[in-house]
């Protein structure tokens, strides 16, 4: 298996207060990586820089081999290939669902309004939002914006899906409808690195875990020796106050 | 008496009792209102038309002959004020875009054209209208220098498109502040570069919520097309300063300003009307 994505000693500070220190990490071709860990912990902070909407301080990020921190390297061509879901959904309210989906690939991608609106229409009724394509978002339910939020990503036809809490700000009746849509991603084969709350999802769906503290990518392995038998004393608190909070 | 049967029935039906006592409190104030706004103008009036000199106002400024004379040709003169401010419009708007968007670029590469858009914006919000009307009018003129306009329109025009530029820039400019910043990351997430994020997420949104404030801008030129008068541009204003001279009369003057008004009054209505819908959306 080729590998998707690696992240060397990638290090990232806002100001003076350091976000992100040192990542490693590598995602393989069709792979799920979940980064769970407290708000604060720099998850966001890691997929923003993937998709180079920050720009890193140190470190290499390559994508199929190709560093993409280099200077000189096109930033536009790079987020092409890596689409992004954010918590909020950001949808541009000014646009119809289906002019949100087509905007990516007939500007970025020069498709045609045809092309793109023949593919925009497909993914819709793939993911059951056929009869939303003449909508503007704000008539839409809180899971209904985030799976189109989804499906704008997947009409560039990424290489590499990052989510980013993407539950978090939905009501919790609606949670689930997205999280089916992400499983199927992952069933067809999408190499996906997910920041998630969701513990449970992420035991189903990631090949691996990584557990986030202060920056630093403190433990990682597979969901069932991360879940039942973290090593790390910080790991362990950490999913003790969610079992408290009764999220596991 | 009617509002104590109000509370009775309020005390069975709570709902329909709120719905009769609204629509009283209703038909009172409507009544009150009418009632304040009748004696406050009846006292206003009585207090100007009893007024000592009220006599003589009314001949120099409401001569009702003198209004019918003067009207129309005052009217034939005001079509000069109405291709000035349509014409310096449609470049005030553009002009006030690429001054916003220069301003609104980021990075270091971008300082010089940030610093240009700034200093503009400062100069021209900082000189009085009718200086810049005077410099630019008598004085490029006054150079004689061969293929530039000496047109008084013209350079009136210009004055003006100068002038309002720098403010509609601001306007444009708090527009695009208002849209939130993980707009332009969703736009460039997707791969779109700078100027497509602008183009067809940013200015869209930005420029929707500002068309109140740009109508506002647009009444004040209006108003404004009557300072070209000083240049000798024979317009609604210089029309009734002829007219005036000649009768010794100044119902000219009022004839103007309601011309003035007829135009300005619907334009501040429907201004005042987008700024209460957009309220109501935002919410």
């Amino acid at each position: 298996m080729a590998e998707q994505l690696r992240l060397e000693h990638v290090s990232k500070s806002f100001g003076d207060l350091p976000v992100l220190r040192g990542i490693d990490l590598a995602l393989e071709e069709h792979e799920v990586v979940c980064l769970i860990g407290a708000s604060g912990s720099g998850k966001s902070t890691l997929l923003r820089c993937v998709n180079l909407l920050e720009p890193v301080d140190e470190g290499r990020i390559l994508l199929r081999g190709e560093e993409v921190t280099a200077p000189g390297v096109d930033v536009n061509r790079t987020r092409r290939r890596i689409g992004i879901v954010f918590q909020a959904f950001n949808l541009f309210p000014h646009m119809t669902v289906l002019d949100n989906v087509t905007l990516g690939p007939r500007k970025a991608l020069r498709q045609s309004r045809a092309e793109a609106e023949t593919q925009g229409r497909e993914l819709l009724g793939r993911f059951g939002l056929a009869d939303r394509a003449r909508d503007y978002p704000d008539r839409l339910s809180g899971g209904q914006q985030q799976r189109v939020a989804i499906v704008r990503a997947l009409a560039m036809r990424p290489e590499l899906l990052l989510l980013d809490e993407v539950t978090s700000a939905l009501d919790p009746e609606l949670v689930a409808e997205v999280l089916n849509v992400i499983r199927e991603l992952a069933a067809g084969g999408m190499t996906m690195l997910i920041a998630t709350h969701e513990m449970g999802f992420a035991r189903d769906i990631a090949a691996r875990v990584c557990f986030l503290d202060d920056g630093s990518i403190l433990e990682q392995g597979p969901p069932e020796q991360i879940f039942s038998a973290p090593r790390e004393p910080r790991t362990q608190q950490f999913l003790q106050r969610i079992i408290e909070a009764g999220r596991l | 008496m009617a509002l104590r049967e109000d509370e009775r029935a309020g005390s069975r039906i709570a709902g329909r009792a709120s719905r009769t006592f609204g629509r009283g409190t209703a038909g009172r104030s409507l009544l009150l209102a009418s009632l304040s706004t009748v004696v406050f103008f009846g006292v206003v009036v009585i207090l100007v038309v009893n007024s000592p000199g009220w006599e003589d106002v009314k001949a120099a400024f409401f001569y009702g002959p003198e209004f019918r004379e003067s009207f129309p040709d005052i009217l034939e003169k005001f079509w000069t004020n109405v291709k000035l401010f349509l014409l310096a419009e449609v470049f005030i708007l553009v002009w006030g875009l690429v001054l916003a968007v220069l301003r609104s670029l980021q990075g270091p590469v971008f300082f010089p054209l940030r610093l240009l858009s700034a200093a503009y914006t400062d100069v021209f919000r900082g000189i009085p209208t009718i200086l810049l009307i005077f410099l630019l009018g008598f004085g490029v003129p006054a150079l004689q220098i061969s293929g530039v306009p000496k047109s008084q329109f013209f350079w009136a025009t210009v004055s003006l498109v100068l002038v309002y530029s720098a403010y509609v820039a601001e306007v444009y400019r708090a527009g695009i502040d208002s849209v939130h910043p993980s707009q332009e990351a969703a736009a460039r997430s997707l791969g779109l570069n700078r100027f497509q994020s602008l183009r067809y997420v940013v200015l869209p949104q930005a420029i929707r919520r500002v068309v109140p404030p740009l109508l506002n801008d647009f009444i004040g030129l209006q108003k404004d097309t009557a300072l070209v008068a000083l240049l000798g541009v024979v317009e609604a204003f210089r029309q009734s300063q002829i007219e005036v001279a000649g009768s010794f009369n100044y119902t000219p003057y009022v004839a103007t300003a309601i011309i003035f008004l007829v135009l300005t009054i619907p334009l501040t209505r429907l201004t005042d009307y987008l700024i209460a819908r957009e309220r109501r959306q935002r919410r």
